[in-house]
């Protein structure tokens, strides 16, 4: 399939769901760090309340205030915008003595917060109903306490590779077995990346798949979820090729980006070599889901084509 | 080998010393994940006691890899000096760290020794120090090198400008070079991990931050912190190389896994010493961290600082122009928290400067640790303290492409001028004279990039 046929499956795609109200058209990348910097923020002036103190703040992750340059006295102040526009990193930040300025550590503070309240969060059970997905769980248990939940799930990777028992059997009793796409959501690193991007892209696959000619088994959630569960499902289920979708370890301030792992009849003992990833799936400035989910697609017919994933797809369409 | 105590009326024995220095280890939860860690605490104090009668030479005659099967492990026996050795071989774990601290010790005195220790020594003795013990033994034990400028004297505190960038954008790299080496940062190295690691990415990197060198006359080197291959190649193709690069593990096979092996370091080496364009004759940046060793199955059931500990006896063979832990990038499966990577910071920095080689840190997290950007200044501190040769320089501390934290562009004036410590003395001289630093502290035309687009 070539790119334009892969437009052609997004548009269709897109403009199905959009007539159908299924979901509002992709809003367009917000500006980053304009090249002359936006005026310094204007609080509204609300009716003064009692006690005569009023604060009401923009949000400061706005990329308005965000790059707003804050060296004082630079010595070439209109190249500075240009500066800070030329990297992600932070710079053009200014000085306190030697320290950081108000501004700029309260803000590595605030996205440093959301790297955590992403990370030590469940995904929210609301979203799995409206997907129609069942929740299987690892060998990660349940619970707050070392021996449990999210604490166990950062120490013990291995089980975190592992479908329990129980879901094993909960997964063979509820899906198809031998479907060309087994389609599965884990919770990974991130709940906020499942949230920020799964509902967008399930229509594309399922859809996508659709026009593809291949059939899709039943999808299904995976708590305490690691890449390596590929290997289980592949076992249980015989599926040509696994599309995990995974919450990615978050990065400072951008907790949304997600991960499509695949792999082509996965089994144990498959290695990240036997697999392929789709990453930095996010909106403003990833690699956006709705294009993530067709790529998803086109990649798992190469591999139904080839017969093969990771290193072994790669020799084969060199 | 009978490994035994009793502890507050409790019998504790160790079937043998790999399992006995685990379980002597402060908590780690990579030594949980390997099965080496103490059950309970009560273990490890009693670990401790058993480990701090062990002499010496039962340390030696144990390395964690066998002589025969393991070219880390070569590298490291052979390089002993024997007389040396033979003067020390009966100390016990327990004597030797007293005579590190001893009033009566100087730093010449360890300098020496440290030609007679092996790794698996310099680790039993790490695992018996308290935090303020590693602080105070590392910080009378000082390992200078030179490039094109000086590293690593007393009194001085040296930062690494690292202006990585998610795409390698030379704009964008030279945007955060320009930020850093305003706050004073890039005496140690202006040094970039890449994301394209291929040649021809690599050349124009190093081509663009030499560019950056000769014109404002830096008395820096450049480094660009691919596969040592690539450089090697950069090297033979007359790119200008500052400091050759390469991760190191401390055993062969972590080191298969890094694609590296000893002949290629040493071929590296040579290449370097003949084809760097500083003055030298220190030409080698190496960096480590605990815990890369199991997540590559290459520790052979020993714990993660002995595994460290031989990465340095690795580096020593090299007369490295420096050398840093990496120590929180590796995850919470292998150091969970602040704890712990602030505990495995000062064992890393006191067993490289005891090993005789130029220490510097990374003092780092990622987000899924249990760490904050607190937790890590906390750890820079006591690693000045310690007299620590470097430590990271980032734009905020926020790595935009590896997306970990460490310390940042203005950390190291902070930590500068709190200890009244200064740069690398001709680093120092290069700031002076453009009017950005006095007397140690920075100017009010410092920490603005756009000095740097004059030229």
């Amino acid at each position: 399939m070539d790119d334009a046929q892969l437009n052609a499956i997004i548009d269709a795609v897109v403009k199905e769901m959009i007539a159908a109200q299924a979901v509002a058209p992709a809003r367009p990348a917000e500006p980053v760090a304009a090249s002359s910097p936006a005026p310094a923020p204007q609080p509204a002036a609300p009716a003064t309340p009692p006690g005569g103190l009023a604060i009401d703040l923009p949000d400061p992750a706005l990329p308005e205030h965000r790059y707003q340059p804050r060296v004082q006295r630079a010595k070439n102040p209109d190249a500075l915008p240009a500066l800070i526009a030329a990297t992600t990193a932070r710079v053009g930040v200014g000085r306190a003595g030697p320290r950081y300025r108000t501004a700029s550590l309260l803000l590595f503070q605030a996205d440093h917060a959301i790297t955590q309240d992403a990370l030590y969060r469940d995904v929210d059970p609301k979203m799995l109903d409206d997907l129609g997905l069942f929740t299987v769980q690892t060998n990660i248990k349940s619970g707050t306490s070392p021996s449990g939940g999210k604490q166990e799930y950062l120490l013990r990777p291995d089980l975190g590779r592992q479908i329990s028992d129980d879901g094993k059997k909960t997964i063979l009793e509820k899906c198809v077995p031998s479907p060309n796409i087994q389609l599965v959501v884990g919770d990974g690193l991130s709940a906020a990346a499942v949230e920020a991007n799964v509902r967008e892209m399930f229509p594309v696959i399922l859809n996508g798949a659709k026009s593809a000619g291949l059939t899709v088994g039943t999808p299904f959630f995976i708590k305490y979820c690691r890449v390596g569960v590929l290997n289980d499902i592949g076992h249980l289920l015989k599926p040509d090729v696994v599309i995990l979708l995974i919450g990615e370890r978050p990065g400072l301030g951008r907790a949304e980006s997600l991960s499509a792992y695949m792999a082509y009849r996965p089994k144990p003992g498959d290695t990240d070599a036997d697999r392929d990833v789709v990453c930095n799936i996010f909106n403003n400035g990833g690699t956006n889901p709705l294009e993530g989910a067709a790529f998803t697609i086109q990649l798992a017919q190469k591999m139904i084509k080839h017969q093969a994933s990771g290193v072994r797809l790669k020799l084969a369409t060199k | 080998m009978l490994l035994r105590t009793k502890l507050h009326g409790k019998t504790y024995e160790f079937p043998d010393l790999r399992l006995l220095m685990g379980k002597a280890n402060e908590e780690k939860s990579g030594d949980r994940l390997a099965g080496v860690a103490a059950d309970t605490t009560a273990e490890r104090a009693a670990a401790k006691f058993v480990l701090a009668e062990v002499p010496l030479w039962a340390l030696r005659q144990n390395p964690a890899a066998p002589y025969e099967s393991d070219e880390i492990t070569r590298v490291i026996q052979d390089a002993v000096n024997e007389t040396i050795y033979n003067e020390i071989k009966d100390w016990t774990v327990g004597q030797f760290r007293e005579w590190l601290l001893a009033d009566t010790t100087s730093g010449e005195m360890i300098r020496r020794l440290s030609s007679g220790l092996t790794a698996e020594i310099i680790a039993a003795v790490a695992k018996l120090m308290s935090n303020l013990d590693l602080i105070y033994g590392a910080s009378k034990i000082r390992v200078s090198t030179h490039c094109n400028n000086t590293i690593g004297l007393p009194g001085t505190l040296s930062s690494r400008n690292q202006p990585n960038h998610p795409t390698d954008s030379p704009e964008g790299i030279r945007a955060s070079i320009y930020e850093g080496l305003s706050y004073g940062s890039g005496d140690s190295v202006i040094g970039i991990n890449p994301v394209d690691d291929s040649y021809s990415s690599v050349a124009r990197l190093l081509e663009m931050t030499y560019d950056i060198i000769k014109t404002w006359a830096i008395p820096t080197q450049n480094c660009v912190l691919s596969h040592v291959t690539t450089q090697m190649k950069c090297l033979q193709n007359g790119v200008p190389v500052g400091l050759v690069f390469q991760s190191l593990a401390g055993s062969q096979k972590g080191n298969e896994s890094f694609g590296i092996s000893v002949g290629m370091i040493d071929e590296a080496n040579a290449l370097a010493k003949k084809y760097c364009f500083p003055s030298g004759p220190n030409f080698m940046y190496f960096e480590t961290g605990q815990g890369s060793e199991l997540s590559a199955d290459a520790h052979h059931g020993w714990d993660q600082l002995v595994m460290e500990a031989r990465c340095y006896g690795f580096a020593k063979r090299y007369s490295p122009y420096q050398v840093n832990t990496v120590v929180g990038f590796i995850g919470p499966e292998y150091l969970y928290d602040a704890r712990q990577i602030q505990r495995a910071g000062l064992e890393d920095h006191f067993m490289g400067k005891l090993t005789g080689i130029p220490m510097g840190c990374d003092a780092c997290y990622t987000n899924h640790a249990r760490a904050d950007q607190n937790a890590i200044e906390n750890l820079a501190v006591m690693l000045t303290a310690a007299g620590c040769n470097y430590f990271m320089g980032l734009p905020l501390g926020d790595d935009s492409m590896l997306s970990y934290q460490a310390t940042s562009y203005h950390d190291a004036p902070a930590l500068r001028q709190l200890f009244k410590l200064r740069p690398a003395p001709e680093f120092e001289k290069w700031m002076e004279d453009l009017g950005l630093m006095k007397n140690g502290v920075l100017t009010g035309i410092a920490g603005d990039p756009t000095f740097f687009l004059r030229r």
